[in-house]
């Protein structure tokens, strides 16, 4: 089994079709491929092969534009994007709004792998007052499971793509299990310059968890781990992780990566699954809806073969969306299904982003030395104010971490431009002396935070648009709440005051929340629309992302999240995928389904 | 006339208003660049990424010759040769400002306009003042004209504009010039090599820092 067209699946019988390749649709079919399930994956974009496709080391200076954004390739020419973005031709979304701070940003990757190839690799895990939210502060819902259900899944993940990290034990920032990690990679000067400055504002400052292998994964111990009972797994995956590089510390992450040193669902997840030769992939994909039995269970799917036009349907005894939280809800809504709750897409999230950067005189003409390290993020700030935020001491309810960056990166068109706020504008060989000076002298924070779902927050069909294929499109609302806009004026306050505390000074004053917060899907975190819980009236699905009406539909990318910690949510979403599977394969196992 | 002369046209003209210039003695100056093909496509959203890429490759390159001097002109005045490395020029900037504003995405057009007003001003300007283009003058008069507009925030009102021109021509020249490989050696960047272990900084670079 491997890639085939649409016609030769035609010819087939499945017992799981996934939707979508990324990280949900990779670590469902990795799952049950290798317990000897028979999958079908679809996936709406092109094929696509990292080892032959990713830019290693290409400079800037080697791409068109040296690289900078387009409306074609709007994360630079090298970005491992392709086919995507935030409009993709003959797809368009709409807003319901015309007010731009109610407009919803929808970024989409049609292609083998979706958006993992290109992520940011940052793998962090939910804490216990992640899954409670509500019970915790009275706002948003409750998860139906709690930390503990999730944690062998987090560990199983984290082990099988490669995650480094710290071993740090914090409020809500849990630790991983012994010898599940990596190594974290060494900090750089800035890195080190922020957590000693950080300190003195009271900000810690501890290890990223990234899925970047700062070593080679372990073949002889994980296999066993992974799979337990499992031989044939455990040799697949042996065989796999031995293929699999470490990272040689050079060239953006963003890229992808052709040496297999980082997670993405094309180098990590498939590869094995399809191994086993469980696994059928067929790409150019659309897929319209879902399709019903006549006793209301999901029959399969129908898609459009983008590459002929023509229209194919597909049967299967479980059917699996795993198309990116808002195309899932999409394909829900347009195939009328297990929406007896109505709620299906309410209550979608993103998360709040704000930012504020500077200048450091201290970090001014360093030593020569090479930073690239493992791309960006060797150390970051987990929210640290738990208790006061309790003691509704802050103006908002919900928690943030930084992720910061410094150093000597790359060159790029913006590494030695706008530098007059510093200068007071030079040129000829004392504009070459400050670009030297300046260089690397920078540091830029980023605050991700937690967005409590709200009812103004939703998505619907748009009653009239649709795409190029004839299927109806999104429409967004998109509010945010006070909570967010105050702890967006907060972000970047208290990265300012980081700043001036590591003896530097910011190039903008930091703003008010509405002024400071990206727009709503700009950070590229959506979730929810098809909200997990315990009671069927209010939910779409059960803790394993099984729709409630519709008991062989399952659902395991982000549309199930109950909330949106600040934490990045795609580790989440795997650990949930691993778990999901699991139970399928039980309820398969005893004939259920 | 393309959309572009004529914002150029119309900028020179209230500008230069009040003195005579060459336009007003008769004498018309070269096009600095041909126009940029209404329907010119883009690189599309699933470009090659193994393949060389080349200005001139994925769009036409639109600067005339008196175009492309004026952009050496500025482009070197603003990164001359020293000690370290050559001129702006000599590593292929003006190749590259060329394909930056003849490109086809909205951010680029933008930039065109900026630019090929900017350079029609600076040849106008050294016209005004030293009796011809800017490309002809010696460094010292060069200079003289870089010193009004090279400020954003102390430039005159009446240099306003023009001081944004050369913001923009400058951010463009340094992005031109510090991506390639002699600009990254510049400027200090010793990375993109393959490396067996990633050690963290030197000590020196922890001390210069307070750090050690």
């Amino acid at each position: 089994m491997s890639f085939i067209s649409s016609t030769e699946a035609d010819k087939n019988t499945y017992d799981v079709v996934v939707v979508g390749s990324g990280a949900a649709g990779g670590q469902t079919a990795y799952t049950l491929a290798m317990d000897g399930v028979r999958v079908l994956m679809l996936e709406a974009g092109r094929r696509y092969d990292p080892a032959a496709e990713t830019p290693m080391m290409q400079t800037n200076a080697e791409a068109p534009l040296r690289g900078v954004s387009t409306p074609e390739k709007p994360f630079g020419f090298w970005d491992a994007t392709i086919d995507g973005g935030w409009e993709v031709p003959g797809e368009p979304y709409t807003s319901a709004s015309g007010d731009p701070g109610r407009q919803f940003r929808r970024w989409r990757a049609r292609m083998l792998g979706g958006r993992t190839n290109h992520w940011g690799r940052i793998s962090l895990r939910n804490g216990p007052y992640d899954f409670k939210p509500h019970s915790r502060d009275g706002l948003g819902f409750d998860w139906p499971m709690n930390y503990q259900d999730l944690a062998p899944y987090y560990d199983k993940v984290e082990m099988l793509i490669g995650v480094y990290g710290g071993d740090d034990d914090l409020e809500n920032t849990p630790k991983s299990s012994a010898g599940v990690l990596l190594p974290p990679p060494k900090p750089r000067v800035s890195d080190l310059l922020v957590k000693q400055r950080a300190a003195k504002v009271g900000v810690p400052v501890i290890p990223m968890h990234r899925a970047v292998m700062t070593t080679r994964l372990d073949h002889v111990r994980l296999p066993k781990l992974l799979h337990p009972g499992n031989a044939k797994a455990q040799s697949i995956i042996a065989a796999d992780m031995q293929k699999r590089a470490a990272c040689f510390w050079a060239t953006p992450c963003g890229r992808g990566c052709s040496i297999r040193a980082n997670y993405q669902s094309t180098t990590v997840h498939l590869p094995p699954a399809l191994d086993t030769g469980n696994l059928d992939i067929v790409t150019d994909a659309m897929v319209r809806a879902v399709t019903k039995r006549a006793d209301g269970k999901a029959e399969g799917v129908v898609y459009i073969d983008r590459t002929t036009g023509a229209e194919h349907r597909v049967k299967a005894r479980i059917v699996v969306l795993a198309a990116s939280a808002l195309e899932s809800v999409r394909i829900l809504l347009n195939s009328s299904a297990a929406n007896s709750s109505g709620n299906v897409g309410k209550y979608i999230m993103d998360t709040v982003g704000a930012g504020i950067g500077g200048q450091v005189p201290l970090l001014e003409n360093m030593p020569l030395h090479n930073e690239d390290g493992a791309d960006f993020g060797h150390l970051y700030t987990p929210w640290w104010l738990y208790k006061e935020q309790l003691a509704g001491k802050l103006g908002f309810a919900r928690g943030y971490h930084f992720e910061f960056g410094g150093g000597r990166r790359m060159p790029e068109m913006g590494t030695a431009a706008g530098l007059e706020w510093l200068n007071g504008g030079t040129y000829g060989r004392k504009f070459k002396e400050d670009a030297r000076r300046y260089y690397g002298s920078f540091v830029y924070f980023s605050g991700r935070g937690e967005m409590i779902p709200n009812e103004d927050s939703f998505a619907e069909l748009d009653p009239t648009v649709k795409d190029k294929f004839g299927i109806p499109v999104l429409r967004f609302h998109w509010k945010w709440s006070p909570h967010e806009l105050g702890q967006a004026a907060h972000m970047q306050k208290t990265a300012a005051d980081i700043i001036q505390a590591m003896g530097g000074r910011t190039s903008n004053a930091p703003q008010p929340g509405a002024k400071a917060i990206k727009q709503g899907g700009v950070i590229i975190h959506e979730v929810g629309g098809a909200m997990m819980g315990t009671d069927p009236k209010k939910s779409v699905t059960n803790s394993y992302g099984q729709c409630w009406d519709m008991k062989n539909l399952f659902i395991t990318d982000g549309a199930t999240l109950c909330s949106n910690a600040d934490k990045n949510p795609t580790l989440t979403i795997m650990a949930l995928a691993w778990r999901a599977s699991e139970h399928m394969l039980s309820l398969m196992k005893r004939k259920e389904l | 006339m393309s959309l572009d002369r004529r914002t150029t046209l119309k900028w020179m003209f209230a500008a230069a208003a009040a003195v005579p210039s060459l336009r007003t003695l008769g004498a018309m100056p070269d096009p600095l660049a041909r126009d940029v093909a209404a329907t010119q496509a883009g690189y599309g959203t699933d470009p090659a990424l193994m393949k060389e890429w080349k200005p001139g490759g994925p769009w036409p390159l639109t600067l005339t010759e008196s175009g492309r001097r004026a952009t050496q002109a500025l482009c070197d005045l603003i990164i001359p040769a020293d000690e370290h490395s050559p001129a702006a020029s000599a590593v292929g900037v003006v190749d590259f400002i060329d394909e930056w504003i003849s490109a086809p995405y909205p951010n680029q057009r933008a930039d065109r306009d900026t630019v090929l007003s900017g350079l029609s001003w600076i040849d106008e300007e050294a016209s005004k003042r030293f009796g011809k283009g800017f490309s002809n003058l010696d460094e010292k008069q060069r200079s003289a004209i870089a010193d009004d507009i090279c400020s954003a925030s102390k430039a005159a009102p009446e240099f306003a504009k023009a001081a944004k021109f050369f913001a923009k021509f400058r951010d463009l020249t340094a992005g031109g010039f510090y991506t390639t490989p002699i600009g990254m050696k510049d400027i200090g960047y010793t990375g993109n090599v393959v490396l067996d272990r990633f050690d963290g900084p030197p000590l020196e670079a922890l001390k210069k820092a307070g750090l050690a």
